[in-house]
């Protein structure tokens, strides 16, 4: 008997994975984009069960709200016709499948063999979700505990933003020739 | 304002990157003033930057500092200062030569050396990182960058096509990489690599899991040094890359990918080591050969140079996998050796780039010693040095690795290594009869600005310094066994 | 009763109500914005249906219902029914986290006036808010009209760009506040200052600024007057929702109205103190003073949106994008640099 909660999960884990393969298999773009935003709800609804709200509010606005509208707006504007009727995979696509099959059984018998050994060590404290903020400890987790990667992160970020500006910008007024 | 987290150490272990941070903007809004006439003048500011880096990294050197900063996510040991000289020296010589080349290329800008500079950066955390966090955004602090450098000739197709290759399997690898990450951590329940090694020690020595997240962790790790069978954007990459970013490449972030590897392996890793020793050998046996076999075949020295670079990280991982001193010694004078070797090799590549003439065919160099003898002999260095003949420094390196193996009682490693160096020497010598023995086909002469001249010599003269009086440098090289602490 | 029923109960009427009188509230703030904007232009307005035109919104309502619904044979059907949908439940979920009044008493049962408190509240609203750009830009493209696809277009890089600052312009309220909580937030605003000034954010020093930014974005976010570029209906037709009629098209628009009341009681609990305000009186009236307060606060701003609508015209396109990228989010971004200089020097 499962529990409300293994319910929930699985539910929310199959869905998830489900629309993920969705979204590599639709013709349409704006359709694969739908359903990629599916997944990422799910996801977040993982979030919420791990009670981890801060996150699952945070992959909302930030994946759902913010990227993956970007990347419609993007779809819908370049041509849509074009774009839907070409193939979605190359020729090898049988054989990858076949790679990723045996790899995903591999995996997934390995990790069922061992699966004990994902229990956390005992001496490790866990979170103690209800006494404290969710949102408060992750502030503590992100910018004290790992404060210096997330400062090489806002490096990666402005790495990012120069890379766009070079490769989007049709002439800079500074070529040469 | 201080506390566990963040003690008034931390700013100073990480000052040479602080004024690499400041020098990489500081070239982006400068270039902002600058008339087309002048912009060699941001290569002048990242080469100041880089000297003031290397200045702050000495006095970081000299002062006993507690070097473990910002609650254990980087260690700056003598192992990660070693590797970040070598960074420092590869990008300011590569530095050198771009000016010219991109005011050839008619895309001279500041940006062009603020991608270094932060891609330096992304480097240097690697190397110091002992957190696995740390050391995954470092890795793509240097990534993202490489990315775009690679695609920086925008209206080149061949730079396009590189860089949407090398940018799709980068991220792809990144992902597996992450995957083994997800796992380590899920095993050990910690994010540093000597907690994790911990952990690890006290599980059964067959973990099915640990063995996945090896396995994760490898695959992610050679995509980024190009072992086979990850190797297939890197002769792409480096072909259609701009010369002066492939040499970039093909020296500094290789080498901090294998400091990313050794610190990984050896500090965090090392309980599981016989599930990933066996794993490495064969990997290793298939990137020797596989670079060196297909580099014959090559017409373009820029795809052979790949090849020949491929086999390079294959003759590396023997040092990986003897795990000894000797090894690790091994691993880090080759990248000082490589540093030096390769640049000089590709700065003569990069030379050849000049009016309508791409110059990476190697029938372009027909003649060379006619048309340029100094360039011709050089390039015979450098090839010799490649090659790992004495007296050049090449040899000191292979000398160590080859030796690392042996004292592991790795003898049939050993034995295919010494092989495929015989091998290498054939296409190497192809191009130098290409060069000695052809006529010339074309008039035109080789760019040599004053910068390409400066790395010209500064390589040539310590590849040969090395190459014959190896000693102090090796003792230089010996910094990093502080790994093993 | 178990806890549980208990809350299912208490939960289920609170959602009931709240969802009954909100769409009343969207019903008759068509009133109220008819009405005024008739008056702002010296004309009557609806005054045939009922008194003053007080049953006009039902007409409405049941005129809605009976019209012909209309699928274009080109459209993408099952996103084109979708994205109605998809505008209209995040405009009525934000509304939950909401808090009206203070502790009512049912007997001896003590019931908030709020559906429910989360500690992440706030991230709750701007998570479900931001789901609403879907509608619209979905409802654009599967309209396959050029006119919708340029409203949807318009309309996801405007709410887009104008999320930012919003997002922004919320966050020093945060660093003021310390916490995540709508209630918390309401909370932290009761008494005065000297006895006569409410110890509102709206007077806390930086945080007028902060109003500042979040009011104008929000009325980008709603797609109003003067930001209300995705419908412009001299250049695009009626923009996202051309092809929508009849319930589909209700839906849009009641979506549109629920956001901008969601906007206007968001504004409230931010900055001017949510349903604060002077008590007096018998108990029960006590308990009731602060809904009071709380609807007035919220007409007041629903007020202030049908009065720029009344007096504003429309931004160009570039204007809007300039003005969202170049002033409001650098704007912002200062606020917060200044409120966080603000709070550590205050300790």
């Amino acid at each position: 008997m499962m529990t409300f909660d293994q319910i929930l999960f699985y539910a929310l884990a199959v869905i998830a994975v489900l629309s993920a393969i969705m979204v590599i298999t639709r013709r349409n773009p704006v359709h694969s984009a739908l359903f990629l935003i599916t997944t990422l709800f799910c996801v977040a609804g993982i979030y919420l069960q791990l009670h981890a709200e801060f996150l699952a509010a945070v992959q909302v606005i930030v994946y759902v709200g913010g990227i993956m509208v970007l990347f419609l707006f993007v779809i819908m504007l370049v041509n849509l016709e074009t774009l839907s009727q070409e193939r979605r995979f190359n020729r090898q696509w049988h054989i990858a499948i076949l790679v990723s099959v045996v790899l995903l059984v591999e995996f997934g018998t390995i990790i069922w063999r061992g699966k004990a050994a994902l229990q956390l060590p005992a001496n490790q404290p866990l979170m103690d979700t209800l006494t404290t903020n969710n949102s408060e400890q992750l502030g503590v987790v992100l910018y004290q505990q790992y404060m210096l990667p997330f400062e090489i992160a806002s490096f990666l970020l402005l790495v990012a933003i120069i890379g766009a500006v070079i490769l989007a910008k049709r002439r800079l007024s500074s070529d040469g020739k | 304002m201080f506390n566990q987290y963040f003690q008034p150490n931390d700013i100073l272990i990480i000052y040479p990157e602080l004024l690499l941070a400041l020098f990489a903007m500081g070239v982006m809004i400068i270039d902002l003033f600058l008339d087309r006439a002048w912009k060699v003048l941001n290569a002048f500011t990242a080469l100041v930057g880089i000297a003031y880096a290397a200045y702050a990294l000495y006095r970081l050197k000299s002062n006993a500092l507690n070097l473990s900063g910002y609650n254990h996510a980087i260690l700056n040991d003598s192992f990660a200062i070693y590797f970040q000289f070598v960074f420092l020296i590869a990008t300011a010589l590569v530095i050198l030569i771009s000016a010219r080349y991109l005011s050839i290329e008619g895309e001279n800008r500041g940006d062009y050396y603020a991608l270094i500079l932060l891609s330096l950066i992304g480097m240097n955390f690697m190397v110091m990182g002992i957190d696995l966090i740390t050391l995954y955004i470092a890795l793509e602090l240097m990534a993202v960058s490489e990315y775009i450098l690679v695609g920086y000739l925008r209206t080149n197709r061949q730079s396009n096509e590189a860089a949407m290759k090398f940018f799709l399997l980068g991220a792809f690898s990144s992902g597996i990489l992450l995957y083994g990450i997800s796992l380590l951590y899920g095993i050990s329940g910690s994010t540093d690599l000597r907690v994790i090694a911990q952990r690890l020690a006290e599980r059964p020595s067959h973990d099915p899991i640990a063995l996945v997240a090896v396995v994760t962790l490898t695959a992610g790790l050679l995509f980024k040094i190009g072992g086979v069978p990850f190797h297939q954007w890197l002769p792409d990459a480096y072909e259609g890359a701009p010369s002066t970013i492939t040499t970039f490449i093909s020296v500094a972030p290789k080498a901090a990918s294998f400091a990313l590897i050794l610190r990984i392996f050896i500090v965090g890793l090392k309980p599981l080591e016989t599930s990933w020793v066996p794993v490495l050998s064969v990997v290793c046996v298939l990137t020797m050969t596989l670079g060196n076999i297909t580099a014959i075949s090559q017409s373009n020295i820029k795809r052979l140079l790949a090849y020949s670079s491929i086999a390079h990280a294959g003759y590396l991982l023997l040092g990986l996998i003897a795990g000894n001193e000797y090894g690790i010694t091994g691993i880090a004078i080759y990248f000082l050796v490589y540093a030096f070797m390769n640049i000089g090799i590709w700065t003569l590549v990069v030379a050849m780039r000049r009016k309508d003439l791409i110059g990476d065919q190697i029938q372009d160099m027909a003649g060379m010693i006619y048309k340029n003898p100094g360039a011709a002999v050089l390039m015979l260095v450098f090839l010799l040095s490649l090659a790992g003949i004495p007296p050049t420094a090449g040899f000191i390196g292979k000398y160590y690795l080859f030796a690392s193996v042996i004292q592991t009682h790795h003898y049939v490693l050993a034995v295919i290594a010494v092989l495929n160096a015989a091998i290498s020497l054939y296409y190497y010598f192809r191009v130098v009869v290409v060069m000695f023995m052809s006529e010339k086909t074309d008039e035109e002469k080789m760019t040599l600005s004053p910068g390409v001249l400066t790395s010209l010599a500064v390589t040539l003269v310590f590849t040969l310094l090395i190459g014959i009086y190896p000693e102090p440098f090796i003792r230089f090289a010996q910094n990093s066994l502080s790994l093993f602490q | 009763m178990s806890d549980l029923t208990v809350f299912l109960i208490n939960t289920t009427i609170k959602s009931i109500v709240v969802i009954g009188a909100m769409l009343g509230a969207v019903a008759y703030s068509t009133w109220l914005e008819r009405k005024l904007v008739a008056h702002l232009q010296v004309r009557w307005g609806p005054h045939r249906v009922g008194w003053h035109g007080l049953l006009q919104p039902i007409a409405d309502g049941l005129k809605f219902i009976f019209k012909e619904d209309i699928i274009p044979t080109e459209a993408s059907k099952f996103i084109y029914i979708l994205a109605p949908t998809i505008a209209f439940i995040p405009a009525l979920l934000s509304i939950s986290v909401i808090p009206f009044g203070s502790l009512g008493f049912f007997g001896s049962h003590a019931v908030r006036f709020q559906i429910t408190d989360l500690n992440i509240g706030l991230l709750f609203i701007f998570a479900v808010t931001s789901l609403g750009v879907y509608g619209v830009a979905l409802g654009g493209w599967a309209s396959n009209n050029k006119y919708s696809l340029m409203g949807a277009l318009r309309s996801s890089a405007q709410m887009i760009s104008y999320e930012l600052s919003l997002g922004l312009s919320v966050v020093s309220v945060l660093l003021v506040a310390g916490t995540l909580s709508l209630e918390k937030i309401v909370e932290l605003q009761s008494g005065t200052w000297f006895g006569f000034i409410p110890k509102w954010n709206i007077f806390v020093l930086p945080l007028f600024i902060s109003f500042f930014t979040y009011f104008v974005s929000a009325i980008a976010e709603t797609n109003r007057v003067p930001f209300d570029l995705p419908e412009a209906e001299s250049e695009l037709v009626a923009g996202f929702h051309t092809e929508y009629s009849s319930m589909k098209f209700a839906l849009f628009f009641l979506a549109e109205y629920a956001n901008m009341l969601t906007v206007s009681a968001l504004a409230t609990t931010l900055f001017f103190g949510g349903w604060h305000g002077p008590a007096f009186g018998p108990l029960w009236l006590q308990g009731l003073l602060p809904l009071f307060w709380f609807l007035a606060k919220v007409f007041a701003f629903m007020f202030f949106y049908i009065w720029t609508r009344g007096t504003l015209p429309r931004f160009r396109y570039d204007q809007l994008m300039a003005f969202g990228w170049k002033f409001l989010m650098p704007l912002a971004i200062a606020n917060v640099i200044l409120t966080s200089f603000v709070v550590a020097w205050k300790g």
